[in-house]
């Protein structure tokens, strides 16, 4: 009669907590009780722990077995502790030995047969781990190339229940069973669509390399077939390969929503482009029970794109003011609040009117006046004023297909390395700061000593404030803009023109 | 006497034999009132313990005190409180035991007694 004990991890958003399983054997009638507020899938555990256990050989004692899970005080929800559960009880039953597995923090599902069953979230949960001080982690064999992306802790992969109590000291002859593995991630063609196949837009280009190297958020307004949906899906072929922790955090999210992540790290930055029927949870996150990312989360580091935005709910877009005020998404429930990660770059896209051709110069539009104010109106202020470029695409010509195919095109990679150039000037102007971006700077500080522009370089802007053509808001995203322009274009502080063409970028909607 | 019977009459026995010896005393063996019936009732120093035994005369089909069920126990509950009300002389705490025998047709018989199981 004895106690077991060792960890597992409960998440929560995208931390994780460790938790302690305690399992107490007990001279009562055969039974199994689990406390620790469970939900209803990890009460389920007590079954497929005592079937697992039978079924490999090891089986529970004919006793009373209560497992703990503490602290009591915090929901745990999944089926992700089975395999701690197991291996704490029979740590109490002294069939494993107890200090073995005190040292190793347990995750994955038990099958009823005692294999070992993947689990959504490994990364996540091994990442808490390491935080946490652990060393050693067993994962299920279907987990492991995931849990080993995790620098610095030592992946322990187990097919089913009888390995894991053999490799903590079982006395059991090793039986060879066929590992539950993930199902394949369906090969997708990962290469990034090319800046190169867009013909004609040269100043559409220029305005995602511009937002590309100052991560400003863009709304692209222009009737259908002007390469809106082309541009949005270049955008994160322009942005920098991530850094370590911004990949971890990326694939951290896969993880979480149940997506693939494979045997190795993807550095490039996500591209997410929900359809307009998404519901406020599906975009920022939610669900019953395990809270689970969101499309906006999934972008984070990358790109959120909103094609037909008007076409959203606007209770949906509205959702996003949070996030793309802090870059976090929160989400609030009342036992418990999950914070997601939620610094995506926002790309929206939207006709002018309802039939499209408003401003078309080839086409008519048939929409009363009335309609199309109310169209685009749909998009909430708050929300547009938090977007730095705004950007109006047209149809490309017949002449400009003819010119464009004469002149080479730039490509993504040519085009990813003048971003990485203009964020590196920008990263160094900023050095010293919290910000690394230019579209993270707040106006106070542009406007502030050592970087506020002479007046006869802001003359144009400053007209434009004084005739209440923009707002102080606006004023202060033109600068930002205009810096980012600046660092384009390698100049050491932004002069006239690329004030003049900031402005011009700022101005797209005008109905 | 069906052969389950018999196994149960046979088990009791066993188990009875194993109280004594641990040290209890028989105060009586299955008492029967309305509310049915309670296999042993025994003795150990001030206590007065009921005794649920079960026997099997294999683990085929789970070990004899997963056979125990809650209903069960309650059930046990009540009959030891009719007990008290038939023997008002007896007194001191109660508790309540249960005792597994697997008691195969050949071979080594197994017993267990589980102390204060509700």
């Amino acid at each position: 009669m004895g106690i077991g004990r060792t960890w597992s991890v409960s998440l929560l958003g995208l931390r994780g907590a460790v938790v302690e399983i305690e399992a107490d054997l007990s001279s009562g009638l055969p039974g199994f009780v689990l406390i620790g507020l469970p939900d209803a899938a990890l009460g389920e555990a007590k079954d497929r722990v005592r079937s697992a256990a039978t079924n490999s050989g090891c089986g529970l004692p004919a006793r009373k077995i209560t497992v703990n899970l503490s602290p009591a005080a915090l929901p745990k929800q999944g089926s992700g502790f089975d395999l701690a559960i197991a291996v704490a009880a029979l740590a109490a039953a002294e069939t494993v030995s107890t200090e073995s597995i005190g040292r190793v923090l347990h995750l994955g599902e038990l099958g009823l047969d005692g294999r070992l069953r993947p689990i959504d979230g490994i990364l996540p949960a091994v990442l808490a781990a390491s935080r946490a001080g652990f060393e050693t982690v067993m994962v299920p064999v279907g987990n492991a190339d995931e849990a080993a992306l995790v620098p610095g802790v030592r992946v322990i992969p187990v097919a089913s229940l009888r390995d894991a109590v053999i490799w903590h000291g079982g006395e059991f002859e090793p039986e060879v069973i066929e590992p539950i593995l993930r199902a394949a991630p369906p090969s997708v063609d990962d290469r990034e669509p090319d800046l190169s196949d867009i013909v004609g837009s040269a100043d559409a280009v220029e305005a995602m390399l511009v937002a590309a190297a100052g991560g400003h958020h863009v709304f692209l307004l222009g009737p259908p077939g002007a390469g809106k949906t082309m541009l949005a899906s270049r955008l994160p072929g322009l942005l920098p390969d991530l850094d370590a922790d911004a990949a971890l955090e990326v694939s951290s999210l896969r993880s979480l929503a149940g997506m693939p992540v494979g045997a190795a790290l993807s550095s490039r930055p996500p591209f997410e482009a929900p359809h307009h029927t998404a519901t406020a949870a599906s975009l920022v996150g939610g669900g019953s029970g395990q809270i689970r990312p969101g499309a906006a989360a999934r972008a984070s580091h990358g790109v959120l794109f909103l094609d037909e935005a008007p076409e959203f709910p606007s209770s949906v877009l509205d959702a996003l003011r949070q996030p793309l005020e802090s870059g976090v998404i929160s989400i609030h429930r009342a036992n418990a609040v999950a914070h997601f990660p939620g610094r995506f770059q926002l790309v929206m896209a939207a006709n002018p009117c309802p039939c499209g051709q408003y401003g078309a110069r080839d086409s008519e539009c048939t929409c009363p006046p009335h309609s199309r104010r109310r169209y685009v109106g749909r998009l909430s202020g708050p929300l547009l004023d938090r977007i730095d470029i705004q950007f109006r695409v047209q149809r490309i010509t017949a002449a400009q297909l003819r010119m464009s195919s004469e002149s080479a095109q730039m490509t993504s990679a040519e085009a990813r390395a003048r971003v990485a150039a203009a964020r590196s000037v920008a990263a160094e102007r900023l050095a010293g700061t919290p910000w690394a971006l230019n579209s993270q700077v707040p106006g106070s500080w542009l406007r502030g000593p050592g970087v506020r522009l002479g007046a006869s370089v802001t003359a144009s802007l400053d007209r434009a404030l004084e005739r209440g053509g923009i707002t102080m808001r606006g004023y202060d995203r033109v600068l930002r803009v205009a810096w980012s322009i600046a660092d384009l274009a390698g100049a050491q502080r932004p002069d006239e023109e690329h004030v003049g063409q900031a402005l011009y970028l700022r101005r797209a909607i005008s109905t | 006497m069906a052969a389950k019977d018999a196994l149960g009459r046979r088990g009791e026995a066993i188990a009875a034999r194993h109280l004594v010896r641990a040290g209890l005393t028989i105060v009586e063996r299955n008492w029967r009132c309305v509310h049915g019936e309670i296999d042993l009732v025994a003795r150990d120093r001030e206590e007065l313990v009921f005794v649920e035994v079960k026997t099997r005369s294999s683990v085929a089909y789970g070990h004899p005190l997963e056979a125990i069920t809650p209903r069960k126990l309650a059930r046990l509950r009540r009959l030891a409180g009719a007990w008290c009300l038939a023997h008002p002389a007896e007194h001191g705490q109660i508790r309540i035991d249960a005792v597994a025998v697997i008691a195969p047709r050949t071979g080594e018989i197994e017993v267990e007694h589980l102390e204060r199981v509700f």
